[in-house]
Parts: structure tokens; C-alpha cells; sequence
């Protein structure tokens, strides 16, 4: 009886709402009154190893504790400026990562007679498997030339696969997702208006302000570890908050204005609270006067968009828009709106950035407290080899931007992109058409690293068609991922436990290194990526390149150009060093950190003026979903790191399943409940799921949500494979952002089509017992 | 001797499980079950809306109905006021679980009960549990309640409201919450000793 009342709670529990996180029904088994208890890890002899976080990429120092040769352990790193001593529920849960039975344990080559994506594939030794990658790679080099090898590549390895062995081989075909799929517009507009990227921590003075307007930026749901706390301490502080989105976001619930605007229309927003901000005189004119160039332009041109203007196309109250307008400026220059971070959306994605830069510039907030602080590399010597033929282009959060026109002559072809977009980074799904196509010039080779080509590249169908046409696709990963088992050569990588990595230096306001050092050997016979990247070079003939003999006298070498060593640095985790966060703190040493081709914060545009775009943001009204259809929006699940954590058991208990959320008024009039299941179809006929649905009063009628990451088919990730819906997947096309080369991704319409089977997929308590 | 208690500030909670991860790993909770769970609740119509996260775990309570329930003594409160349950002796009767007001029990496959335990073995070192540790919110304070200058004395009384789950059932928790948004019924403070 006790046991049934106890099952029966939990299911109704469960039932509370669709992102309960409850713990599994029907998970309890009769005990064994015999048992005792078993000894806990804590009581052991516990090793403590300094190293950061994989599980995102934000990079959080941590500490894993290692007992009995097994990391049970990694909390937050104390003196680490990212993490603090906390860590989020990612860096917590990654451990399971280490210990998942289904990761990739030694090489794999796909079986000869059979085709890309049947899964087909037999054992290898490492040495035959980079024997074959690299004969693959010097035929591409010999019969196309050395750019006709493309590397895809995303995580802390990148340094290693998007830089560091393409730079050597000759390679300007280098992508990362987190550019033209998340990044490049705020990038792009930063560098032409400031002169000045956001890099990959974005230098937002938390600590100091005191309002807060949060555009399609989902803090709380997106647990960007020093973020979040940054956050929750400026709300605690007393910070106002606006949070502008379609969906009532955990961080609108803690706002003091939720400003639920139609998806598509936030260039009309920010373009009114410019047109108060100006006709109100209540920007600050000493700061536009001191640093700023473009003012007169911006203001003719912004007369016109009024709030009442705005309203009727964002679909919010003009009065609220006047008022937002008139708070941020009684708050400035300690009222700040941050840039977000994924902001392909529209194919206009650059304007906006803009738009939303230069409403900080009028409330004088670029390097000051409470707005934007400016963020400083650390310095760190590289190690001496050779020059590269090529420097790496791949950029990153943080790749730079640059001038679409100017060119090196470095005696090889330019990017199959380059010349197109205002970033030197490259727009990594601008390269996979020249994989079917052979135009500009064919790119015949693909190295994957830790990027699923299927959950993160729009338009997965061409994908698909681009790698069957490649000579050689390798893909190096931790996890039999959908894109994985599509591969010719599988190369398993060690997970960041057990390896080191290339040293990271961090743009900060006390700008600092960390390093990536293993706390237990790697498991089976999986290789750390540094490993994989120098054994390849040396079977490609770059031994030049890879002159040091192993990583630990690399590290060393790179180490004491900053006056540490390895053997320092493996105690302290962290080197933190000095920044510059404010304009006065330049001026101080006279320099001018606005890096525009005026020196100044670029109002109104010349440069993109000259290449044809507007000089100042112009709404421009996204395409309408037909009839009966819903534009498809999705985010982020606290717990989940894009397609990377869907296997990992912890993490999954926590949330196992995504659903696809319908403003209650519109599943009513569908006759659809919350858990009833659902197909997704798009515009083009494209279905994914079967999904259940979450019928909620927390998203607006025109537009549904699904989390990213979920929907795998990977037979070989047995807790992934098959739990919820792909947005990705129905993403058959995608705007392109002519400015930045972001693929805006806002922009397909689904219909919900009913009567979809619930997946009758393995217990997820099952699944996990495997692992402990 | 202590009386440990903790506060979670649920207008600072955003429900990310970073405390429920961070439980189960440093514990060992097999899956399938957990000692720390987050609730979601919703109240309004679109666009008039409120919503809240709140974790749930042992109450810590101060007179806790799972103790004299058990018939072997393995359910006990320790001098420092923390509810534990010894693996050793416990035979697994169930009688705490359905005793527990708040189903923050359950069985550990190994063959015994368990629930939360504040951490007890990282408080003598001085670290707080390891929920209280993670929380990329700081919205859980940790420490001594009669102690006026503990962490979670100090967050307590600078709430501008304190609440307990099921107050009628006379329990006296030690774990509160603070700051429920004003949209939520109000639980009645009078249970927080």
C-alpha cells in the first residue's frame, strides 16, 4: 500500500506542468532489507584537479574530485572569474558525460560498399584510421588544392581543429557554429558601430546597473553560469527589468515590465525608443558629442518612428513604449540592454544589433559603469614555430569582424564566403553549397569536431547532400551523434576530464587564462583532441608545425611567457590579470578604444553606406505565417547544452523531452491538450516529432516554442535517440544576414498536425542503470 | 551544537536544477529517484501572468512526524537538528514515507530509505550543502537559525516574507521560503520558529 500511495504521488506531481522536474514515475523496486549501505565516494582518499568546464562553452574554473581513479564530483572554482565557486546544472551533471556506455571508444571506419549515413562501420587502429584520414586529406590537397579540405569545428578543441591544423595545412574554409549560427550579427554590428566586438563574454557592467532591458534573451532558461549570478545579483540589488519577448520567459516572470511583442518586430521597437530618446532630448548629449559621430543623421532619420508608429506593428501599448524610453534614460548611463547572444533571426539581424547599440550609445553607457564595461584580452605568448601559411579564420564567439573588401595576398584561394560578409570569420553553412555545387571551387574534404552538422546547420537536407558528395568526411567526437555515423573515419575524442587542452585566455574585466588539465587517464581508447590534431600533422607532412614533442612542454612554453610554468598553473587553474574596464581608464594612457574607421562610435555608417546597406537600421517587416500556420521560435533548456547533453542520464532526469508550446487559446480552438502528441510540419512539407504539446498562456497566438537539442536519431545514443522534436530539422531554410552572414533562423512557419503516436521509447531509469 | 536550517529566495529561483544535479551526484541518488525536486507553478491568462520555481527537498523539520514513526531508530535527528535516516538499521518498512507530509522520502534501490541530509558530512569541514554551494542565483542561504548572524538568519530576517509548506501539519520546517511572488497564496509565517 505504501508503496502505491508513494508511486501515485509522484504521478500526480508529474502532472503539475509540462517542465516539472520530477523524479520518474513507476521507478521503484521492492528493497532489499539485506543491504547496506554503500561507502560514499566523499569518504574516500578525494584528489582535487583544477581545470574548466566543456559542458557549455563558457568556460567555468572548476574543481573535480577524483577518488578511486573516477571523477565523481566538479563544483565551482573559487577563485575562477567565470564560475566563482558555483556552477550550473550542465557543469554539475557533466561527469555523466565521462561515464556514458555509449560514447565512441576507439576509431571507426565506415565498412567498404556501404553508403554515408547507413551507420555500417568496422574497429581501426589509430593508426590505420589517421593513416586513411590523412592520405584522404593530401589526395583533396594534391587533385583540388589545400582549401578544398573544409573543418568544422566547435568547443575548447577548436583551437586545435578550426585553428591551429587548418592554419597549417592551408586551409581559409574553417567554420565555427557559433558565428553565422548565434553570434555574427551582434559581432558584426559591434565592430562598425564601437569598433569593438562583444567576444565571447559579453562585457555587460552588471554589478553597477540599475536598468536592465533584456531583447529575446532568455537568462535563467540560458544558464550562463556568470551571467545568471550576475543577474539574480542585480535584481536582488534592487535593478529594474523590461523583458521584451513573444513568450513570458522565467526571465520576464521576474520583470518588473513584460513587453510580449510580435515575433519579427523589434527593430520597430528599438527604433521608437531612439525616435523618445531624441525628440525627448533625453539622450546624453556630452557623451554623443564627445565620442559618438553620425547624431544628425541618426535624428532625421529616426523623426518619423514614433511610438505610435511602433505600436501597430509590435503589437504593444505606445504609452509603455514611451515610458520604457524615458526610464532608461532617468537611469542612465546605469541602464543597460545587452546583447544576447543568438541573434540570427531575421536575415536583418545586423540592423537590429545596431538599433540596440546605438540606444545604449544615446544613454552614454559604452565604458562606463553600469552599461558596457570594455573587455581586455589577457596576454599570453604563442608557442614559436613557423609562421602558418594562413592564419586562422575561423574566428569564434569572439572572432573578429572585419572589412568584406580587403584581402591578404597570402598565394592561396580565399574562403569560398570570403568577400561577402562584413566579418573575417566565415559563415560556416555559406561553405557547404560550394560541397554540391564546385562554385566558387569545390570543397571536397570535411573534418567535423564536436559540431552536429544535423541539430545546428539550417536546411539539413542539403547538408545531407553536401557530405554524400564529399571525397572524405571525418567526423572527431565524444558520442555516436546523428552526423557522426554518417562519417567515413570516426575519431574518438577523450572527454574534457581526462585531457589537456590548448590554454584559454578569457576577455574580461580582469581579463584571465585557465587551463584544461586532465583529472583521470581517458577511458577505453579515446585520444585528446590536441593529440588527434598533432598526430595528423605529422602524418601530413607539417612536422614544422608541430614542433613540440608533447602538450605538457607546449603548455610550459606558452606558461612562462607570462612568467608561470606548467607545473604553477596546474595548482592555480586561473591566472588572472589586469584590465582597462573603463573609457576613463584609457584616456588615462591616451588611447582610443573605438576601433571604427572614424575612432569614434559610428552613429550613422559610412562604411556599409559605401557597400550598399543602409547606414542606419531600417525595420523591414518579416514574412507573415500563412493561415493555420505558426512561426517557430525555440530556446534553451537550463539544463541542456544545444544538441550535446541529450544522453547524458542526470541531466536527462531533470528534462528528458522537449514539447512544443501552444498558446492555450489556439489549443483549444485545435481540440489539442497539454500531452497529447503532435507532428510538426513547415511550410515545405517538412515533419518532425512526434511531440507533445504544452498548451500554456505563456506565449502569444502567433507563434509556437520548442527547446533546442532534442529530437536526435542516433540509434547508438540510446537516451537521446528518438525523445522529442528537432527544430533544427524542420528548419528547411534560413534568411541570410547579407551583412554578417548569419543564417536568421525565425523564420519557418509550422502547422500542428494531430493523432501522432506517443514514442514508445526505453524507461530513462533503465538507461541510466547502465552507467552507475 | 547547531540547528541547521536553509532559505530559499524563490523571487531569485529560475528553476534550473543546478541544486538538483549537483544533489544527485554529490549523494550518489541512484536514477529514478531524487532527494531534491523543482515545482513549476503558473496562475493568470495570457498576458497577465505569474509564475514561480520553487525546489523541494527534506523540510529538516523540527519535529519531524518521520522519526517516531520508525521502529528501529535508523530515523533520527542529530544535535545539530538534521533528520537522518542510517542505512545500517533501516528496514526498509516504509513507515517514514508515508508519515512525511511532504513525500520527500523514498527507497534507495540498495534497500533502504533516504531523503536529504543537508549535506551532514560537508558540514563539519565547513561547507555548506552542496545545493546551497551550487546555486548560480544565490538563492539558497545555509547555516545556524539560532544564530542572529548565520547566513540564513540574516536572509530571513531581511525577507519581506517567510513560508513554510503545510504549516497546519504542525511540522516546523527548517528549510523556508522567501519572497514568494505576492501572486501565490500566502502560507501563514506563525510555523517558522
Amino acid at each position: 500500500m505504501r508503496l502505491k500511495r508513494r508511486a501515485f504521488l509522484k504521478l500526480s506531481a508529474a502532472s503539475v506542468g509540462a517542465m516539472m522536474l520530477a523524479p520518474e514515475a513507476g521507478a521503484l523496486k521492492l528493497p532489499n532489507p539485506l543491504a547496506r549501505a554503500p561507502r560514499a565516494w566523499y569518504q574516500g582518499d578525494v584528489r582535487t584537479v583544477l581545470t574548466y568546464c566543456e559542458n557549455c562553452f563558457w568556460k567555468c574554473g572548476v574543481r573535480a574530485s577524483v577518488e578511486g581513479g573516477r571523477v565523481w564530483k566538479v563544483d565551482g572554482y573559487a577563485a575562477n572569474p567565470k564560475s566563482r565557486g558555483r556552477l550550473c546544472p550542465r557543469g554539475q551533471g557533466a561527469v555523466a558525460q565521462t561515464y556514458d556506455p555509449d560514447r565512441l571508444k576507439r576509431p571507426l571506419i565506415r565498412l567498404e560498399g556501404s553508403e554515408r549515413g547507413e551507420g555500417k562501420y568496422r574497429e581501426a587502429s589509430w593508426d590505420e584510421a589517421l593513416g586513411v584520414v590523412a592520405a584522404g586529406m593530401l589526395a583533396i590537397k594534391e587533385k583540388y588544392g589545400s582549401e578544398s579540405m573544409a573543418f568544422f569545428a566547435h568547443g575548447s578543441g577548436d583551437t586545435w581543429f578550426g585553428d591551429y591544423l587548418p592554419a597549417a595545412f592551408a586551409t581559409p574554409n574553417v567554420g565555427k557554429p557559433s558565428v553565422s549560427l548565434c553570434t555574427s550579427p551582434r559581432e558584426t554590428a559591434a565592430q562598425w558601430t564601437f569598433g569593438r566586438g562583444i567576444g565571447g563574454h559579453e562585457p555587460v557592467d552588471w554589478e553597477n546597473t540599475d536598468y536592465i532591458v533584456l531583447i529575446g534573451h532568455h537568462i535563467g532558461e540560458d544558464t550562463h553560469n556568470t551571467q545568471l549570478q550576475d543577474f539574480s545579483m542585480a535584481l536582488k540589488r534592487g535593478a529594474r527589468l523590461v523583458v521584451v519577448d513573444p513568450r513570458f520567459s522565467v526571465a520576464a516572470s521576474k520583470a518588473d515590465r513584460w513587453l510580449p511583442i510580435k515575433p519579427g518586430t523589434d527593430t520597430a521597437l528599438l527604433l521608437a525608443w531612439l525616435n523618445v530618446l531624441v525628440s525627448e532630448e533625453l539622450y546624453d548629449r556630452a557623451y554623443v558629442e564627445a565620442y559618438t559621430t553620425g547624431f544628425d543623421a541618426l535624428a532625421a532619420h529616426v523623426a518619423p518612428f514614433t511610438p505610435e508608429w511602433a505600436s501597430g506593428i509590435t503589437d504593444l501599448d505606445a504609452g509603455v513604449i514611451r515610458v520604457v524610453a524615458r526610464e532608461l534614460a532617468a537611469h542612465a548611463p546605469r541602464a543597460v540592454l545587452p546583447p544576447g547572444r543568438h541573434t540570427v533571426w531575421y536575415g536583418n539581424d545586423t540592423q537590429r544589433m545596431r538599433a540596440l547599440y546605438l540606444v545604449n550609445a544615446l544613454l552614454g553607457n559604452y565604458g562606463v559603469e553600469g552599461g558596457f564595461y570594455l573587455a581586455q584580452p589577457p596576454y599570453i605568448g604563442a608557442y614559436p614555430h613557423p609562421a602558418f601559411p594562413l592564419e586562422p579564420s575561423s574566428g569564434g564567439c569572439s572572432g573578429a569582424s572585419g572589412d568584406a573588401a580587403a584581402t591578404i595576398d597570402t598565394g592561396f584561394r580565399p574562403s569560398v564566403d570570403r568577400g561577402t560578409f562584413f566579418a573575417k570569420t566565415t559563415a560556416v553553412q555559406e561553405l557547404i553549397p560550394a560541397m554540391i555545387t564546385g562554385e566558387p571551387y569545390r570543397i571536397a574534404g570535411l573534418v567535423a569536431y564536436g559540431v552536429n552538422l544535423f541539430h545546428s546547420i539550417p536546411d539539413v537536407a542539403r547538408t545531407r547532400q553536401a557530405l554524400k558528395a564529399l571525397d572524405l568526411y571525418v567526423a572527431i567526437d565524444v558520442l555516436p551523434m546523428d552526423h557522426v555515423m554518417w562519417a567515413d573515419v570516426i575519431l574518438p575524442e577523450a572527454t574534457y576530464l581526462e585531457r589537456y587542452d590548448d590554454l584559454v585566455a578569457i576577455a574580461h574585466k580582469t581579463p584571465f587564462i585557465e587551463l584544461r588539465q586532465p583529472a583521470v587517464e581517458p577511458m577505453w581508447d579515446t585520444k585528446p583532441g590536441w593529440w588527434i590534431a598533432r598526430e595528423l600533422g605529422l602524418r601530413l607532412g607539417l612536422e614544422e608545425y608541430f614542433n613540440w614533442p608533447d602538450i605538457e612542454s607546449y603548455l610550459d612554453t606558452r606558461l612562462r611567457s607570462i612568467g608561470s610554468s606548467l607545473e604553477k598553473a596546474r595548482q592555480q587553474g586561473t591566472i588572472v590579470q589586469g584590465g582597462r574596464p573603463y573609457l576613463a581608464d584609457w584616456e588615462k594612457r591616451h588611447l582610443n578604444p573605438f576601433g571604427t574607421p572614424s575612432g569614434r562610435i559610428e552613429l550613422a555608417s559610412q562604411t556599409f553606406a559605401d557597400a550598399g546597406f543602409d547606414p542606419l537600421p531600417v525595420f523591414e517587416a518579416p514574412e507573415e505565417p500563412p493561415e493555420g500556420s505558426y512561426r517557430l521560435l525555440y530556446g534553451r533548456s537550463p539544463v541542456h547544452t544545444f544538441a550535446k547533453t541529450q544522453n547524458n542520464w542526470v541531466l536527462m532526469e531533470m528534462h528528458g523531452e522537449n514539447s512544443v508550446w501552444v498558446n492555450a487559446a489556439e489549443a483549444r480552438r485545435l481540440g489539442l491538450d497539454s500531452g497529447d502528441y503532435v507532428w510538426l510540419e513547415n511550410q515545405q512539407g517538412v515533419r518532425d516529432g512526434p511531440v507533445a504539446v504544452y498548451a500554456t498562456e505563456r506565449l502569444r497566438p502567433d507563434c509556437v516554442y520548442v527547446v533546442h537539442g532534442f529530437g536526435h536519431r542516433a540509434p547508438g545514443m540510446k537516451i537521446a535517440d528518438g525523445r522529442g522534436v528537432s527544430d533544427t530539422a524542420l528548419m528547411s531554410r534560413y534568411r541570410l544576414d547579407p551583412i554578417s552572414g548569419g543564417a536568421g533562423m525565425h523564420v519557418t512557419f509550422v502547422k500542428l498536425v494531430p493523432g501522432a503516436p506517443k514514442p514508445r521509447l526505453p524507461r530513462l531509469g533503465k538507461l541510466a542503470e547502465r552507467s552507475v | 551544537m547547531a540547528r541547521y536550517g536553509m532559505a530559499i529566495d524563490l523571487s531569485a529561483c529560475v528553476g534550473c536544477a543546478a541544486c538538483a544535479v549537483a544533489c544527485k551526484l554529490e549523494n550518489e541518488v541512484p536514477p529514478g529517484v531524487s532527494r531534491l525536486w523543482i515545482r513549476l507553478e503558473e496562475s493568470g491568462t495570457f498576458p497577465e501572468l505569474h509564475m514561480q520555481y520553487r525546489p523541494e527537498q527534506c523540510l529538516q523539520c523540527d519535529e519531524p512526524p518521520c522519526v517516531p514513526v520508525c521502529p528501529t531508530g535508523a530515523s533520527h535527528v542529530t544535535s545539530d537538528g538534521v533528520v537522518l535516516v542510517d542505512a545500517e538499521t533501516c528496514i526498509a518498512c516504509g513507515a517514514c514515507i508515508a508519515a512525511c507530509p511532504y513525500d520527500a522520502r523514498y527507497f534507495d534501490p540498495r534497500g533502504f530509505v533516504s531523503k536529504c541530509t543537508f549535506c551532514e558530512h560537508r558540514l563539519a569541514g565547513g561547507r555548506p550543502p552542496a545545493c546551497v554551494e551550487t546555486c548560480p542565483t544565490l538563492c539558497r542561504t545555509f547555516g545556524d537559525l539560532d544564530d542572529p548572524d548565520s547566513d540564513v538568519s540574516t536572509a530571513i530576517r531581511g525577507a519581506r516574507r517567510v513560508d513554510v509548506l503545510k504549516p497546519e501539519q504542525g511540522t516546523h520546517p527548517k528549510l523556508v521560503y522567501l519572497n514568494a511572488p505576492a501572486s501565490f497564496a500566502p502560507r501563514r509565517e506563525g510555523a517558522l520558529r
